[in-house]
């Protein structure tokens, strides 16, 4: 961002300023996640950043939380990965697999009121999500799905297609309709085109759906709140109730792993964008 | 000629636009049916809850149901003075066919929504009910307590009559209807509701703006800077909006509490002293701040993604034609930037005035929202019928903004990443 030699010096003033606010929001928008690191290898039983780190002397820090998050004794956080993994994995499948069938369907240009259609399968990315939880919480108490990783899958499947839907359609945005016409043409039945020509063509999209849906679902807490009995707990759970009754340093390594875990996703989602990019510029 | 167009065939002998229709009528049911699963998943598991929900904020049959003799002698009662002995007779029958099926419990809970006072009287009923002589209940049942011969409370019992009730959306604004059904406030010290409404909006549009104010400069910054820049500085962006909610909770919690890193920090370069540490969390301003944080991804994504298209030309034209760095960026830019500030605020406003996770931890009593309170009525007082009616009232107004937003602007705007 090099100013023009001729720039007048107010002007100039106004740009420093300006780059200046820029810095600041972005220090506030990533400054809070770097405070967790140094705290989850914290010595002592407190959340605050002792005098022995400030000095950097090596006995204030350890392992001892994360050791705690792994073989710790009566420990939630075994149970709680694995049910958040079990449900966001299928939750995944279910809404990427209606989701992406239903973006097909969407983005025919014979569909009809696409508008309202539309609007009906985002509306869980509308709805405010105390009510979509309060809403599907009376339903599963009636069907008897409560406290089952049935009923939350099914929840997270309610919650993850929107996101499967807009990222598809908005793949298919780009799609040239002509290969899949080319493929019948040659004799290809329907389902072997959309497996070997679509699918592949529109995967991108597919897949950085799943990633949003899946992110949706593992990190989704109020509906679990309401719906989960003690066996369901996920990561969240524990994370909330972690927060509310007693902060320990146990929590922060959780944490420390999960923003590691939120990295992986970011690169994935990165590399996965450029892609999808790539391809629709090809088509246009 | 045109009679000859519409005489085309196709080879089986069908003329051509009645064969084009079948053509398109099928791809059309084609293009349902791919769409129709997940339309009709949804259908079943989510909007029709919803639908439900409108039942359960109205329905008021339980009452209705528990003291249905009550209910028919009291038909004939004009509400000026206390009922008759007739009126008395039925409730104490009433009463006990609810003892014996052990429904006397909700019954009481019930009423006690109505007017306080409702629980202890109907225990102690209760008690005293067993050593009931026949005749004479209207004597007998004001002797077990005061309250019982208080016409107020056998106007409370009266106004659960209807099996159907919208006087929970009336209590979500503070108002109920009163002997002569006017529509009435509350009293001013019991007057909560009407204030978290306003609260809840407030915030909403408070964090909205500090969002638009921090986005507009570094979406810009973003939009302008050449990719290698950028793209380093879009995981400042990116990694917050990928990571946990409640990782991102719980570093506010660590950085806004008495003894934590920000309060460290005033202390150290002088700003505050070390006895007189800022209360940052647990109150509106720990809202504010972590709202704000956890939302600016969603202002700025949307903008960045607007920015991204205007070219840069439009504003060196606007420079050589003798505009001032300022003219050029109010005149042509930033009219230009509206779509994306529209589809941001709309996005963050609509998630902020639904939020729950953050104003519970860092909220507070005076930070919490209307949200909040939905999940305390599920939760601990079990009023579900009150929940259901706050929670519809929260997505009307939702709705609303939606539907106000698509006529200015268009839904296709959102975009995600």
């Amino acid at each position: 961002m090099a100013l023009p030699k001729y720039t007048e010096p107010h002007y100039r003033i106004w740009h420093y300023i300006y780059l200046f606010i820029c810095g600041c929001v972005f220090f506030f928008l990533i400054a809070p996640l770097f405070v967790i690191f140094p705290l989850s290898f914290n010595a002592e039983e407190f959340l605050v950043i002792t005098d022995g780190m400030k000095r950097l002397d090596p006995d204030a820090f350890s392992l001892r939380w994360y050791k705690d998050m792994v073989y710790g004794t009566k420990n939630p956080w075994g149970l709680a990965a694995k049910n958040s993994f079990f449900i966001a994995i299928f939750a995944t499948i279910g809404a990427v697999i209606l989701g992406t069938v239903a973006a097909l369907g969407l983005s025919s240009r014979y569909m009809p009121y696409k508008g309202i259609i539309m609007a009906t399968l985002i509306s869980p990315m509308i709805v405010p999500l105390i009510i979509s939880g309060v809403a599907i919480f009376f339903f599963m108490a009636k069907a008897g799905l409560a406290a089952t990783h049935t009923g939350i899958i099914i929840a997270h499947i309610i919650l993850g297609t929107p996101f499967v839907v807009i990222t598809v359609t908005a793949t298919l945005s780009g799609f040239d309709h002509s290969v899949t016409r080319a493929a019948a043409s040659l004799g290809s039945n329907p389902v072997n085109t959309f497996m070997k020509i679509t699918l592949p063509l529109i995967l991108p999209g597919v897949i950085s759906g799943a990633l949003f849906a899946f992110v949706t679902s593992f990190d989704e807490v109020v509906i679990v709140l309401f719906l989960a009995g003690l066996d369901n707990t996920t990561i969240p759970v524990q994370m909330w109730t972690g927060l509310r009754e007693q902060l320990s340093p146990t929590i922060l390594s959780v944490a420390t792993c999960l923003i590691l875990l939120s990295t992986l996703v970011l690169v994935a989602a990165e590399l996965l964008r450029r892609r999808s990019e790539r391809i629709r510029g090809i088509n246009r | 000629m045109s009679s000859e167009t519409q005489q085309i065939l196709t080879t089986d002998g069908i003329p051509l636009e009645v064969s084009l229709k079948k053509v398109e009528r099928r791809n059309k049911f084609k293009a349902f049916l791919l769409v129709a699963p997940l339309l009709f998943f949804l259908l079943i598991v989510y909007i029709s809850p919803i639908i439900g929900m409108l039942f359960n904020s109205v329905d008021d049959r339980m009452v209705t149901n528990a003291l249905p003799k009550t209910f028919v002698a009291m038909e004939k009662w004009d509400g000026k003075e206390l009922p008759s002995e007739e009126v008395f007779e039925a409730f104490y029958i009433d009463f006990q066919k609810l003892i014996e099926e052990e429904k006397e419990g909700k019954l009481s809970t019930q009423l006690n929504y109505e007017k306080n006072g409702f629980k202890s009287i109907i225990k102690k009923l209760r008690r005293k009910s067993k050593s009931f002589e026949e005749g004479n209940y209207k004597e007998q049942i004001m002797a077990v307590h005061e309250r019982w011969s208080d016409v107020e409370y056998w106007r409370a019992i009266k106004r659960r009559a209807p099996s159907y009730s919208y006087s929970k959306y009336l209590k979500g604004v503070d108002m109920y209807q009163n002997q002569e059904g006017k529509f009435v406030q509350v009293e001013e010290d019991r007057r909560i509701y009407k204030k978290l409404w306003v609260r809840t909006l407030k915030i909403a549009f408070y964090v909205t703006l500090f969002c638009f104010l921090m986005a507009y400069p570094i979406a810009h910054l973003l939009a302008t800077l050449p990719m290698k820049y950028s793209n380093l500085l879009m995981i400042c962006v990116l990694l917050p909006f990928w990571t946990s909610l409640l990782v991102r909770t719980a570093s506010w919690m660590i950085l806004l509490q008495q003894q934590g890193v920000v309060n460290d920090f005033l202390v150290w370069i002088g700003l505050v002293a070390d006895d007189e540490r800022l209360v940052m969390m647990y109150n509106e301003t720990g809202t504010y701040i972590a709202m704000t944080q956890i939302l600016l991804p969603f202002m700025v994504l949307p903008l960045y993604s607007v920015m991204k298209t205007i070219s840069p030309s439009l504003v060196r034209a606007g420079k050589s034609l003798g505009g001032t760095p300022f003219t050029t960026f109010w005149k042509v830019y930033f009219p230009l930037t509206i779509p994306g500030i529209g589809a941001g605020s709309l996005l963050v406003f609509i998630l902020a005035i639904g939020y729950y996770i953050t104003p519970e931890l860092v909220g507070g009593a005076s930070g919490t929202l209307i949200s909040n309170m939905i999940a305390y009525h599920m939760k601990y007082t079990l009023d579900w019928s009150f929940a259901s009616a706050m929670g519809l009232m929260l997505l009307a107004g939702v709705l609303a903004i939606y539907w106000v937003y698509n006529k200015l602007v268009g839904i296709d705007n959102i975009k995600l990443g």
